[in-house]
């Protein structure tokens, strides 16, 4: 509660600089040549010095990808076709080799995570720099700049129970048989056209191996940021929990303002095995192009966790601020018996972005059960879709599905849309799906007033009600970041 | 305190305020008692500076300032609070975190330290407990889900952690039963001081048995028909409005 | 990352252009014999329909508003058109909601067929057309010259294309200004087919109620032979200002039969178009409706119960087009599935820029009586305005354990009360129909259709 009087506090403190992370950081690059062939690909497996088991799964690919056609016609979005040739797909601050401590990381790298407010310094964050009494404990952070993760935090901690927690790019030396055995077991290289692409040209991104019976002690976290002019980012994810293991893994984006657009096109694949649990929490805060809608990412992302063992689970929470465009829709396959599948989701589009954004829920096991929460709010001239499947096949006995998805408009420029699907082979799976649409009344804003709140505080405060019930399942740190960002996300949106 | 000089306003291009003269002094508490329709609550939503209504003559001086002019917000840091006759529902958010948000703001604008949760807390715990307030109330989302009779002590509530100089009720008595009446009447009635002004607006004359008024005016087709003492409100319950020209046999 | 502005080309995604061919065929066999041949704006929108289906074919799975609904057993079928038979098809009593004893304006088609002597426009108030498409075009181009093509036009969907090319009869519905007609019309499609070949035919519907007028129509959608039958139906309702109409349907075609209708309705400003299609025959049926309102302050109420059972599909359409504001739409549909039958429902509530103080309201409930029945739901909102009020439900399961454990610990068999449950549940589907002769008449087939279990 207190964090919601924070949050007015800290909408009026930036108002001046919309998007506080906009800021370019000046550092050598090694920049793959622009332009996307096979030997672009050899180019990246070369750079990462990758076995090449790898390299013929890339160009396999590679290879796939070129046949496909872009999805345009299904999801509710609108844009240039992106010329794929135009684009860097490899970048890299200069550095001598992986730096084995901070002390070797770019001074100038340090900045700009200091600026973005992510802590590198493990003895910084034990020692409480931050200031603030009652934190949860320590965050691990992996820091993927442009193609490459510059620093992992609280390694050697992790490991001493286990836990791996590196550069996927790093894995793929470290343990390759779990790399191996896993990548492209829930996302396969064939599919979808931005998924295979990633599968081609993925650069870095995190890897998590929590192994049986491991509760990992603190949250684990990827920052991603992209500063390198005209280059995509491709990262892969790869979390796995073991036998009753449990992860609870977040992951923050941002961008430098640019006119351009810059692709955007991860892949997150998480795999539980029988009673783990993985919690995977996101605020997504891409530049998202200014009030005109020049520039911008464009966000195009498959995220997807295979509930393999029995009772496990994997909840996804996300905060949906930034981006140009949003393509995105994180999904649980619900293979074990009795396992559980959650999507918490707020997306709040303003100006002339555009997400299309939601959830599948494959049922497949016995007594499975989902969970969606949707809260899209829609701003300006933006248009946001959520867009869900809800899945009961025969042999799901005892499933269950509740699915709540709301949508808020403020001003008649914009659009709100809804989109679910649901199929149910199985007549004892129980589903409900309920959807509404409304807005910010004239007496909520009026009554907040009264009490003293300017309008800009009162509809964050609103917004921030409206979101409550998703914003309560992210980690604490979290938490107050978004709600920040909730009000950020749609100032000028009013009066 | 508070001056209001023939004071028009139209909703819709409807003349509903139709020149309004009224002055109040701190330490006094007014009665506006009218019929239905009669623009009792277009007054006080005029005054709170809600959107919607036009103001076409007429001008409202508060310790010297022009209120027409100021916001809703500005107002309510002046110290002018509005006890809504139908408080609104705001969900998700918890009414403590309302409280705080807006005990702050107004604050904030008056120059003043905010206060923080620990302070707030002690502060709102005081509160409650001479309105009969649990702390579970205090944590459910903006009366959603509050009784009427919940919903008017929550407006009490709200009242005496912002301590306004100037405070509007606007049908405070509506929708509730003898024993919430008395509750919210001595939560006011804690609140009389020398410094505070109030406006009591009320169609019946059954409120003013418990907060008892210093002076009573009788609002009807948009005007001030008759001003007096509380002993006017007793002759009203007698007679009813005919007199103004008001039938109310309903 | 650079982007290019050359634009994709439109091209209608997931249709077979060549399944299309058997039927142009026919189509250019049969069109000199045509009734209205010699009105030269007839010819056009034969012509244009041909065209558009020639184009397009039928839809495919790929298509997105048909991704649940197959129509490939379609093309295995090599369909012929109806021979209009004037003999051989007999009557012990014709489907209606009247009261035993009572007759009352009617139009019976047989194979798409107007039969004038099981036909009847007694009771109807001065100045009220009740006739068929084919004598309109030969008499009274006039009266439908203004309205046949508007709504449902030929260069829309594949379907209605296929349709306009072969439209040759239906009924034609005209109410002029003010007349409330009492009695509701009724109007009866047999589908007799051909023990030698499937059968196909293109019944056309027209009703224009104008400004300030009343009626209702129920229309009944039955089968009498054992041929396969195509029904592709297309009916355009026009509903003035203050005007309302009553559209009710029942559909109980032979297992053999394939039942596609595609209704569009245009509503006045203050005016009302009330729908109902109760669904338990058919192989495979579709129902779409598209109502979109044409001026403020008008009410679309369109809802339906389906039961299916054995390999039967049924599929439920919907599209409330909200351009205008203030306006409110209403749809509550209820679906029984059972053995390996299959229930799709899409219904989508489309607010315009503008339509502000709309209020849209849907739900659909399905109940999965078997272990291999299935649904597939897909409600869908889309909304370019903010201050409206806009929500939909949908929920698929099996009977409430815990209603039936109260119902049997009060004495009730188990299947006594699965009846009693399903019923229930259905009704209140049923209640949503206001005309209370129609809602009882609906009630006795749902009843039937319980008892056949």
């Amino acid at each position: 509660m207190a964090a919601t009087t924070e949050t007015v506090e800290q909408v009026r403190a930036v108002t001046e600089q919309k998007y506080k992370y906009g800021f370019t950081t000046d550092i050598e690059s090694d920049v793959a040549p622009k332009g996307l062939n096979e030997d672009t690909v050899r180019f990246i497996s070369a750079k990462k010095e990758e076995p090449e088991w790898l390299l013929e799964w890339r160009l396999k690919a590679f290879r796939a990808w070129q046949e496909m056609e872009e999805p345009h016609h299904w999801a509710k979005l609108s844009y240039p076709p992106i010329d794929y040739q135009d684009a860097h797909y490899y970048a890299a601050p200069k550095m001598k080799a992986r730096p084995k401590s901070l002390d070797e990381v770019d001074p100038e790298l340090l900045k700009t995570y200091e600026k973005l407010g992510i802590p590198l310094r493990e003895q910084e964050i034990l020692a409480g720099v931050e200031g603030s009494e009652g934190r949860s404990p320590a965050v691990a952070v992996d820091a993927v700049f442009d193609s490459v993760s510059v620093a992992t935090t609280f390694k050697a901690k992790l490991e001493e129970m286990g836990i791996i927690f590196c550069a996927i790019s790093e894995a793929v030396h470290k343990c390759p048989e779990l790399v191996q055995k896993y990548l492209g077991s829930v996302v396969p290289y064939t599919d979808n056209f931005y998924a295979t692409l990633n599968s081609a040209v993925f650069t870095d991104g995190s890897f998590v191996y929590i192994p049986k019976g491991v509760r990992c002690p603190m949250e684990l976290s990827t920052y991603f940021r992209i500063n390198q002019a005209n280059t995509g980012q491709f990262e892969r994810t790869l979390i796995i929990a073991d036998e009753g293991a449990y992860v609870s893994y977040l992951e923050g984006c941002t961008a430098p303002q640019r006119d351009e657009n810059q692709l955007h096109a991860a892949v997150v694949e998480l795999v539980t095995l029988d009673d783990a649990q993985i919690k995977y929490s996101t605020v997504q805060n891409w530049y998202p192009g200014n009030e005109e809608g020049v520039g911008g990412i464009y966000n195009f992302v498959t995220k997807r966790g295979a509930c393999r063992g029995k009772n496990s689970k994997i909840s996804w929470t996300q905060v949906e601020t930034g981006s140009a465009i949003t393509w995105k829709y994180p999904s649980c396959i619900l293979q074990g018996d009795n396992s559980v599948g959650e999507f918490y989701s707020v997306a709040i589009t303003n100006n002339l972005q555009q997400a299309d954004t939601g959830t599948k829920m494959i049922h497949i096991g016995k007594n499975t059960r989902s969970t969606i929460v949707s809260k899209g709010i829609s701003a300006g001239r933006a248009q946001q879709t959520y867009r869900g499947l809800v899945k009961i096949l025969p042999k799901a006995e005892g499933a269950r599905n509740h699915t709540q998805c709301d949508s808020l408009l403020i001003g008649d420029q914009c659009g709100a849309h809804t989109v679910p699907y649901i199929e149910s082979r199985n007549r004892t799976a129980r589903i409900e799906h309920e959807a509404t649409t409304a807005k910010i009344s004239e007496d909520q804003l009026f009554y907040c007033r009264q009490r003293g709140l300017s309008e800009e505080d009162a509809v964050s405060l609103i917004v921030n009600g409206f979101c409550k019930e998703v914003l309560k399942e992210l980690p604490m740190e979290f938490a107050v970041e978004a709600q920040k960002l909730v009000g950020i996300s749609l100032e000028g949106s009013v009066g | 305190m508070i001056e209001i000089k023939n004071l028009h306003a139209t909703v819709d291009g409807k003349e509903i305020l139709k020149g309004i003269n009224l002055t109040i002094r701190p330490g006094e508490v007014h009665a506006i008692m009218g019929p239905n329709g009669s623009g009792k609550s277009t007054l006080s939503y005029v005054l709170a500076g809600r959107e919607g209504y036009e103001i076409t003559k007429g001008s409202v001086v508060y310790f010297g300032q022009d209120l027409l002019a100021m916001e809703p917000e500005e107002r309510a840091a002046a110290g002018v609070f509005l006890a809504f006759q139908y408080p609104v529902e705001i969900p998700g958010v918890a009414n403590t975190t309302f409280l705080k948000s807006a005990l702050n703001a107004i604050r904030k604008q008056r120059g003043e330290q905010e206060l923080d949760a620990m302070q707030f807390l002690k502060l709102v715990r005081e509160k409650t407990k001479s309105l009969n307030m649990t702390d579970e109330m205090l944590k459910r989302a903006v009366n959603v889900g509050f009784s009427g009779g919940e919903k008017k002590r929550n407006e009490t509530l709200q009242m005496a952690v912002l301590q306004p100089r100037f405070a509007i009720l606007d049908e405070t008595d509506s929708g509730l039963d003898i024993d919430a009446l008395k509750i919210v009447a001595e939560g006011v009635n804690a609140l009389r001081s020398p410094e505070r002004a109030m406006l009591v607006i009320t169609h019946y004359q059954r409120l003013l048995d418990y907060i008892v008024p210093d002076y009573v005016h009788v609002l009807a087709h948009g005007k001030i028909q008759r001003s007096g003492g509380k002993e006017l409100a007793l002759e009203l319950e007698k007679n009813g409005y005919a007199e103004f020209g008001v039938n109310e046999a309903a | 990352m650079a982007t290019t502005t050359t634009s994709r080309p439109a091209t209608p995604r997931g249709f077979d252009p060549a399944t299309a061919r058997p039927f142009l065929e026919q189509f250019d066999r049969l069109k000199a014999d045509l009734p209205g041949g010699s009105l030269s704006w007839v010819r056009d929108l034969r012509e244009q329909g041909r065209a558009r289906f020639a184009e397009l074919g039928f839809p495919t799975v790929k298509n997105e508003s048909w991704r649940y609904t197959n129509l490939r057993a379609l093309d295995k079928l090599a369909f012929q058109p109806a021979v209009a038979a004037e003999t051989g098809v007999s009557f012990d009593v014709l489907p209606t909601v009247r009261a035993a004893g009572t007759t009352g304006p009617r139009l019976v088609f047989v194979d798409g067929r107007f039969r004038a002597e099981l036909s009847s426009t007694a009771g109807l108030p001065a100045g009220v057309e009740l006739l068929n498409l084919a004598d309109a075009l030969a008499h009274k181009p006039e009266l439908v010259g203004e309205h046949l093509g508007r709504l449902a036009t030929p260069d829309d969907l594949s379907l209605v294309a296929l349709n306009t090319a072969f439209l040759a009869d239906g009924p034609v519905l005209h109410v002029p200004r003010g007349v409330e007609v009492a009695e509701p019309v009724e109007l009866v499609f047999v589908s007799v087919g051909s023990d030698e070949h499937p059968t196909s035919f293109h019944p056309r519907t027209l009703i224009i109620a104008e400004d300030n007028s009343r009626v209702v129509i129920v229309e009944h959608h039955v089968g009498l032979g054992t041929g396969a039958t195509l029904s592709n139906g297309v009916g355009e309702v026009f509903v003035g200002a203050h005007a309302s109409v009553h559209h009710y349907k029942v559909q109980r075609e032979h297992t053999n039969a394939f039942h596609l209708s595609h209704t569009a309705a245009k509503v006045g400003g203050h005016g009302v178009y009330d729908n109902f299609i109760l669904t338990t025959g058919a192989k495979l049926s579709r129902n779409e409706v598209r109502s979109t309102f044409d001026g403020e302050h008008g009410d679309t109420h369109v809802s339906g119960a389906y039961m299916v059972r054995g390999d039967q599909h049924v599929d439920t359409s919907t599209f409330i087009d909200h351009a205008v504001p203030c306006c409110t739409s209403r749809e509550v549909y209820k679906g029984v599935i059972d053995d390996t039958a299959r229930a799709v429902f899409q219904g989508k509530i489309l607010v315009r820029p503008g339509a502000q103080k709309t209020d849209g309201y849907q739900q659909n409930r399905a109940l999965l009586l078997s272990e291999t029945a299935e649904i597939d739901a897909k409600p869908e909102l889309e909304i370019y305005a903010d201050d409206v009020k806009c929500s939909h439900g949908a929920t698929a399961g099996e009977l409430d354990d815990q209603q039936l454990f109260y119902l049997r610990a009060r004495g009730i068999d188990k299947e006594t009360a699965r009846g009693l449950l399903i019923g229930a549940f259905l009704a209140e589907a049923l209640d949503e129909i206001p005309e209370e002769g129609v809602r009882e008449a609906f009630q006795a087939y749902v009843s039937a259709w319980q008892n056949a279990r």
